[in-house]
C-alpha cells in the first residue's frame, strides 16, 4: 500500500541483555504505577525499628556495651527487602490473563522472563533500604566501615531478598495463584523470627537457641551488624554470604524449575 | 508447500489425560486465506490453536506452520507468526505505545523500524489516539485492536485469533471484523480465527471448519456449506411432542433431511415456497400443535445443526428468547 506499510521488518531474537532490559523496563514501570504495593514495604522495616528500640532498648543496653539501635538496623533492612512480592504477583497475572503465554510465543529468552523481573527487584531493593539508612543516620548508628560498608550492607541485604523472592517466584509460576503467592510470606515469618533478632545469639536460651542456630537469617544478621559496629571482619561476612547463598541457590532451583514447567508445552 | 500453505496438519491430536480434545484433525491452509474454526465451547478450538502456535505440544500427528514444523522447530515458527489468544493479554499498567515497544524489543527490531511499525499499525487499525494512554483506561473494543497491533508488530505472516470478538458489543465487533479483513487484504495476511460466532464466520472467512468434539464435521466456504444442507429451510417450532411430527414430514416431497432439536423441526428443502404448504398440511394432520413456521434461506447454523446435531448454544439462546 503506502511506503511505511512495506517496510522490511526482520523479526529474531533481540538478545539476552536486550530482553532483560525490555523486561525489567516494564516491571519498574508497573511498580512506579502501583505505589501501593510498595508502600508496606517502606513502613513496615520503620515501625518495626521504632517499635523494637523502643520497647527493648534500656532493658537490653542495661546488660552490656551494646548500642542497641546498631543492633536493630539491621533487621529493619532484612525487613525492608524481604517484602517486595509485587512482581511475583505480576507474574501471577501476566500467567492468568495469557500475557504470559504472549510473551512465551516471542522468541523471548526464557530465562530473560525471570532475570528481568529481578533486576526490577533489585532496583525496588535498594529505593527501599533508603529510608532505613536515613532514619539509622538519623538516629546516630554510624558505619565502622564507613561508605563502602554501607554498600556492602545494602548489596548483602539485596543478595538475600533475590533470594527471598526466589520463592514467591517459584510459587507464581508453579501455582498461577495470588494467593498462594501471598502465603509466602509464612516462610518469612519463622525466618524472620527464629533469629537473634531482639537480643544477641549468646543471651538466647532452649529451642529457640537452637533453631536459630540453623537459621541462614542468624548469619546474615551476624553479617550486617558486623559491618556496622565492629569493621570488616572477613570470617564473619562470609558467614553471611555463604547461608545467603544457600537460600539463592535453593529458591532460584525452585523457580527455574517452576519456570520449565510453566513453559514446557505439556 | 511451504509458500503456498501457511498451516497444514496431519492427523494433529491432543489428548488430556482420557480426553480427546482435539482428534486426527487435517487442516491445509493456503497462505492469504481467513480460516474460521467454528465450534461450541470445549469443541477443541483452543487446544488447536495452542498447538498451532507453539504453546502445546500434541500427543499426536504433525503440524507445519508457515513451513516449519511446531514440535522441532517452534522457534521457527515463532518469528512467523502473531497471535491474539484470550480475551486482550494485555497489561493494564503500561500504555499501548509501551507495550508494542516491549514487544517489538523481543523481536529483536531495529529502533527505526520499531517507530514506523507502530505508527503504520496505528493507523492501520485507528487506535492513534489511545497509544500514549493508560491500557487500564481503554473501552473493550480498543483493548482487542490493541491486542491486534501487539500480534502484528514483527510482520507475520500469519494471525491467529481465538474468539477474537468475544465479549464485544455488536458495533465494535463489526469494526474489528472490518479491521480485520483490512490486515488480510492489505497484507496478505493469513488469519486462522477461531469463532463461536456464526454471522463473524459468515462475514469474515472465505473457508470454514466445523469442529465438534475434537474433530472436523465439516469444512467448505460458506456458501458451499449452506448448499450442502439444502438452500432453504423450514422450521416448525411445535407445541408437544416432536417425533410424530418429525415423522409425518419426512414423507412430504421435497424434503431432504430433517433435524430435530428441542421442541424444533428444522427441515432442508430443495424449493422452499413450493413444498412449505405440503408441511403444514403434514404437520396438521399429524396432530401437532404447531406454534410457529418459517421459511428461510440456509445458515452456518444450520450446517452446524446438521452435522452436530445441536444449535450452537450461544445462538440457540438468543432464538428462544426471541418469540414470547
Amino acid at each position: 500500500m503506502t511506503a511505511i506499510g512495506l517496510t522490511q521488518v526482520q523479526a529474531r531474537n533481540g538478545g539476552f541483555a536486550s530482553d532483560v532490559s525490555a523486561i525489567s523496563r516494564r516491571a519498574l514501570r508497573s511498580v512506579l504505577r502501583d505505589p501501593e504495593s510498595v508502600i508496606p514495604g517502606f513502613i513496615i522495616p520503620l515501625f518495626f525499628f521504632t517499635v523494637n528500640t523502643g520497647a527493648l532498648q534500656n532493658f537490653v543496653e542495661a546488660g552490656g556495651t551494646l548500642d542497641y539501635k546498631a543492633f536493630q538496623l539491621p533487621v529493619a533492612i532484612i525487613m525492608a527487602v524481604t517484602g517486595p512480592l509485587s512482581r511475583a504477583l505480576t507474574l501471577v497475572e501476566d500467567v492468568r490473563s495469557g500475557y504470559f503465554d504472549r510473551l512465551v510465543m516471542t522468541p523471548v529468552r526464557r530465562l530473560a522472563l525471570l532475570i528481568g523481573m529481578m533486576v526490577a527487584d533489585i532496583a525496588l531493593v535498594i529505593a527501599l533500604s533508603v529510608p532505613v539508612l536515613i532514619l539509622g543516620y538519623a538516629v546516630g548508628v554510624r558505619f565502622e566501615t564507613g561508605v563502602a560498608g554501607v554498600v556492602a550492607f545494602v548489596a548483602l541485604a539485596a543478595y538475600w531478598g533475590l533470594g527471598f523472592a526466589g520463592f514467591s517466584y517459584a510459587i507464581a509460576l508453579k501455582t498461577a495463584s495470588a494467593a498462594a503467592v501471598s502465603s509466602s510470606f509464612m516462610v518469612f515469618l519463622p525466618m524472620m523470627f527464629l533469629t537473634p533478632m531482639f537480643i544477641p545469639l549468646e543471651a538466647m536460651t532452649g529451642w529457640m537457641a537452637t533453631v536459630a542456630q540453623y537459621n541462614p537469617v542468624t548469619y546474615l544478621l551476624g553479617s550486617l551488624r558486623s559491618i556496622i559496629t565492629v569493621g570488616w571482619e572477613i570470617d564473619e561476612i562470609l558467614k553471611g554470604l555463604l547461608s545467603v547463598s544457600v537460600v539463592v541457590i535453593v529458591s532460584m532451583t525452585m523457580a527455574l524449575l517452576a519456570l520449565k514447567g510453566r513453559v514446557s508445552r505439556q | 508447500m511451504t509458500d503456498e500453505h501457511a498451516v497444514i496438519t496431519n492427523s494433529l491430536s491432543r489428548s488430556f489425560g482420557a480426553v480427546r480434545a482435539v482428534d486426527a484433525v487435517n487442516l491445509s491452509i493456503p497462505s492469504g486465506e481467513i480460516y474460521g474454526f467454528l465450534g461450541p465451547n470445549g469443541a477443541g478450538k483452543t487446544s488447536l490453536v495452542r498447538m498451532l502456535t507453539t504453546l502445546l505440544l500434541p500427543t499426536g500427528g504433525s503440524a507445519s506452520v508457515a513451513g516449519h514444523d511446531v514440535v522441532t522447530e517452534p522457534a521457527a515458527v515463532r518469528l512467523k507468526i502473531g497471535a491474539a489468544l484470550q480475551a486482550a493479554a494485555l497489561d493494564d499498567k503500561q500504555t499501548g505505545r509501551e507495550l508494542l515497544q516491549l514487544q517489538s524489543r523481543l523481536y529483536g527490531l531495529t529502533r527505526p523500524a520499531i517507530k514506523q511499525r507502530i505508527n503504520y499499525l496505528a493507523d492501520l487499525l485507528n487506535i492513534d489516539e489511545a497509544l500514549d494512554l493508560l491500557i487500564g483506561t481503554y473501552s473493550g473494543g480498543m483493548k482487542r485492536k490493541l491486542d491486534l497491533a501487539v500480534a502484528m508488530i514483527h510482520e507475520p505472516q500469519i494471525l491467529f485469533l481465538d474468539e477474537p470478538t468475544t465479549g464485544l458489543d455488536p458495533i465494535s465487533r463489526v469494526e474489528l471484523w472490518d479491521e480485520v479483513r483490512r490486515v488480510n487484504e492489505d497484507r496478505g495476511v493469513t488469519i486462522f480465527m477461531t469463532t463461536q460466532y456464526l454471522e463473524e464466520a459468515d462475514y469474515l472467512a472465505q473457508r470454514v471448519g466445523i469442529i465438534n468434539q475434537g474433530r472436523i464435521v465439516a469444512e467448505g466456504s460458506p456458501a458451499e456449506l449452506k448448499r450442502s444442507v439444502g438452500s432453504d429451510m423450514i422450521v416448525a417450532r411445535i407445541d408437544g411432542q416432536t417425533s410424530g411430527a418429525a415423522e409425518a414430514c419426512e414423507q412430504v416431497d421435497g424434503v431432504e433431511s430433517v433435524e430435530v432439536y428441542a421442541n424444533e423441526i428444522t427441515l432442508s428443502v430443495d424449493q422452499g415456497s413450493k413444498v412449505i404448504g405440503p408441511v403444514a398440511i403434514a404437520l396438521d394432520q399429524s396432530g401437532a400443535s404447531v406454534e410457529d413456521i418459517v421459511l428461510r434461506t440456509s445458515t452456518l447454523d444450520d450446517v452446524f445443526l446438521h452435522y452436530t446435531g445441536a444449535r450452537l448454544e450461544v445462538d440457540a439462546n438468543i432464538a428462544k428468547e426471541e418469540p414470547a
